[in-house]
């Protein structure tokens, strides 16, 4: 069965919510309320949160592993560097000096865990994107957009329950 | 009052904010003209000093850091007021920095950027900068890694590339606001490429959420070990008036200071500008100057301590310096530091006077004057009366080139500053949007909770 995007905009978040209840509370063939809906908001609003349900964010786990990753590499380099004693004759003093080493050691801790942090948002948020066909200006404006995706034939009963909530525009585009 | 008005529409919000790309006052023009001016004084001294040598900068032995690395100490000290008010107050729940913290943050990075001007100027031979990167020579030998100075290349490095990567984060809404709405030229192209897709769906907001979060929380010990490490520059020498254990937190103190100074300054001056007087409120200017008040006096505390830890630690060649500065030849300077870093500043005490532009406006000046005679302070004294008698007359005053070249160093920041505001949006709308929404619902609860109560009451 071909699916069908269909994108409908509220003037406010309370419709949107509204409307978010009603699709979990009614049967939409081809409509999964965890996978196929999609909201779009001009601000980071709470209650999108709430009325969504909470979904796992793993953006923290690319900053430790970025961070250690960082310290380690540091520390390693320029212990690497100064175990070079070859080309350096150290004259008694420690080999490698712990407690100097921390300060360069902390600074590439932080540069890779902002580093791969930023990697891991763009990996996790989805971007670089292409922008959707199914999009308003009025999103990063001040309206609420509900992206859903559901089986061709549940097209209008969609539309009719974004119409009775007094949806401000509609777009449809045939899903792939 | 309020800091911000809770019914202004959202769409109003975007069209104010956009129109500042587009139209602001003629004194825009003329402050980057101004400054294009002055930068053009500092490439000619740089040019001059290039060609002709060192010389002609005054810089000898002892004295051979002079205005430069005591410029380079203010600009870094500059750049943390964008860390205070992006990362410590957003972990502080302080939404009343929304307005304000774009521009503090792009001055975070301006600032920075003009402060490793100062390090290759100060070298004389600019391709010898590459003398601080970690790699080795031909002969296998890597710098020093046990060096401040190689401690705060990498430092600075960090917080510049964390701090333009913190701004762009920050922006990727608004840029995705700026894609929406302009519809032709190089702006849209540039907005389109920047905003990288963002619709704000409930996925890319969660994943923003936490991601900025995890980079202020990164970015406030990074700030405080930047200007720590600057302060190693000097505290982990031995020369009088360096050796002062309290000079990491003097110089953090320091630098809030500073930044916070600064944030006054320019925030009058967008506001005036841009024409944002609904966004830079006069509410949110009197919390600033509350703020940059508090710090005052924990530096003027600071600066305290380390005179009476100087006084009373017996060292002859330190107590000897710290009465140098009060009454060598660079008393004028530093009671001038005194005057402007702790007197001047009890003026923001006076109710009246925190929301007073034109005295707000004169007194953020003076205090970075005297953060700057404060950097001077450091450097040129120590130098002119350390450990060698032979060094005790050779007082120097900076030539003209280093002037030229700590003006144009102004002229610079102000240029990148004023086109940034131009290009990018330097009140972030989004945050607005949100201070704007929250601050309507706190309002709508306390009205239904007010209207409760009274029906409670009739019973």
């Amino acid at each position: 069965m071909s699916k069908r995007h269909l994108l409908a905009v509220f003037s406010n978040f309370d419709e949107a919510e509204a409307v978010v209840k009603e699709l979990r509370n009614t049967s939409i063939k081809g409509f999964n309320a965890n996978d196929d809906l999609v909201v779009k908001s001009p601000i980071e609003h709470p209650e999108v949160e709430e009325f969504l349900g909470d979904k796992p964010v793993y953006v923290q786990w690319f900053t430790l592993f970025g961070a250690l990753m960082g310290g380690l590499l540091g520390f390693f380099l320029i212990s690497g560097a100064q175990a070079n004693f070859y080309a350096q004759i150290k004259g008694g003093k420690p080999i490698v000096p712990f407690p100097p080493n921390f300060v360069l050691t902390y600074e590439m801790f932080i540069l890779g865990g902002v580093f791969i942090t930023i990697l891991g948002f763009l990996i996790c948020a989805g971007l670089p994107a292409r922008r959707s066909p199914l999009y308003t200006a009025k999103v990063s404006e001040d309206q609420i957009a509900l992206l859903v995706k559901a089986d061709e034939e549940s097209a209008s009963v969609l539309k009719a329950i974004f119409t009775k909530h007094e949806a401000l525009e509609i777009q449809e585009e045939a899903g792939k | 009052m309020k800091d911000i008005r809770e019914d202004i529409a959202w769409a109003k919000i975007n069209k104010d904010v956009l129109k500042s790309l587009e139209s602001p006052r003629n004194l825009y023009w003329v402050i980057v003209i101004g400054a294009l001016l002055v930068f053009s004084v500092g490439v000619g001294c740089e040019i001059y000093q290039y060609n002709v040598g060192m010389g002609v900068a005054n810089l000898d032995n002892p004295h051979v850091w002079g205005l430069y690395i005591a410029t380079f100490i203010f600009w870094i000290g500059m750049s943390h007021s964008g860390t205070l008010l992006s990362a410590i107050l957003h972990l502080m729940h302080a939404d009343w920095r929304k307005p304000i913290y774009r521009f503090a943050e792009a001055m975070t990075t301006f600032s920075l950027m003009t402060a490793g001007l100062f390090v290759m100027v100060h070298l004389g031979r600019l391709w010898q900068f590459y003398y601080s990167l970690p790699y080795p020579n031909d002969r296998g030998l890597w710098p020093n890694f046990q060096s401040p100075l190689l401690w705060d290349a990498m430092a600075i490095f960090t917080y510049l590339s964390s701090s333009i990567l913190f701004l762009f984060v920050g922006m990727i809404p608004d840029l995705a606001i700026c894609r929406d709405n302009i519809h032709s030229g190089w702006r849209k192209k540039l907005y389109t490429v920047l905003a990288l897709g963002w619709e704000g769906t409930d996925r890319q907001w969660r994943n923003f959420r936490v991601t900025y979060l995890t980079i202020a929380c990164f970015l406030i010990p990074l700030a405080v070990s930047v200007h720590s490490i600057v302060a190693s520059d000097f505290a982990m020498s031995q020369q009088p008036g360096w050796h002062v254990t309290s000079f990491p937190p003097y110089f953090v103190a320091g630098a809030l200071y500073s930044g916070c100074a600064a944030i006054i300054t320019l925030f009058i001056i967008l506001r005036y500008v841009f024409k944002f007087e609904e966004y830079m409120t006069l509410p949110i200017l009197k919390k600033t100057v509350r703020l940059t008040f508090a710090i005052a006096m924990v530096w003027t505390y600071l600066n305290a301590v380390e005179f009476a830890s100087v006084w009373y630690s017996h060292d002859i060649a330190s107590k000897d310096v710290l009465i140098q500065k009060a009454t060598g030849p660079y008393a004028p300077y530093w009671w001038g530091m005194i005057f402007c870093g702790s007197v001047v500043p009890l003026i923001l005490a006076f109710k009246r006077f925190q929301t007073n532009i034109p005295v707000l406006l004169v007194t953020s000046l003076l205090l970075n004057l005297g953060m700057w005679l404060e950097r001077w302070m450091i450097v040129a004294p120590t130098y002119s009366h350390g450990y060698y008698p032979w060094t005790w007359d050779h007082d120097q005053f900076p030539s003209w080139v280093q002037w030229g070249m700590v003006f144009g160093s102004f002229g610079w920041f102000t240029l990148l500053f004023m086109v940034f505001c131009k290009v990018f949006p330097s009140v972030s709308m989004y945050e607005v949007k949100e201070m704007v929404y929250h601050r309507s619902l706190a309002s709508k609860k306390l009205e239904v909770s007010g209207s409760q109560e009274s029906v409670e009451g009739a019973h």
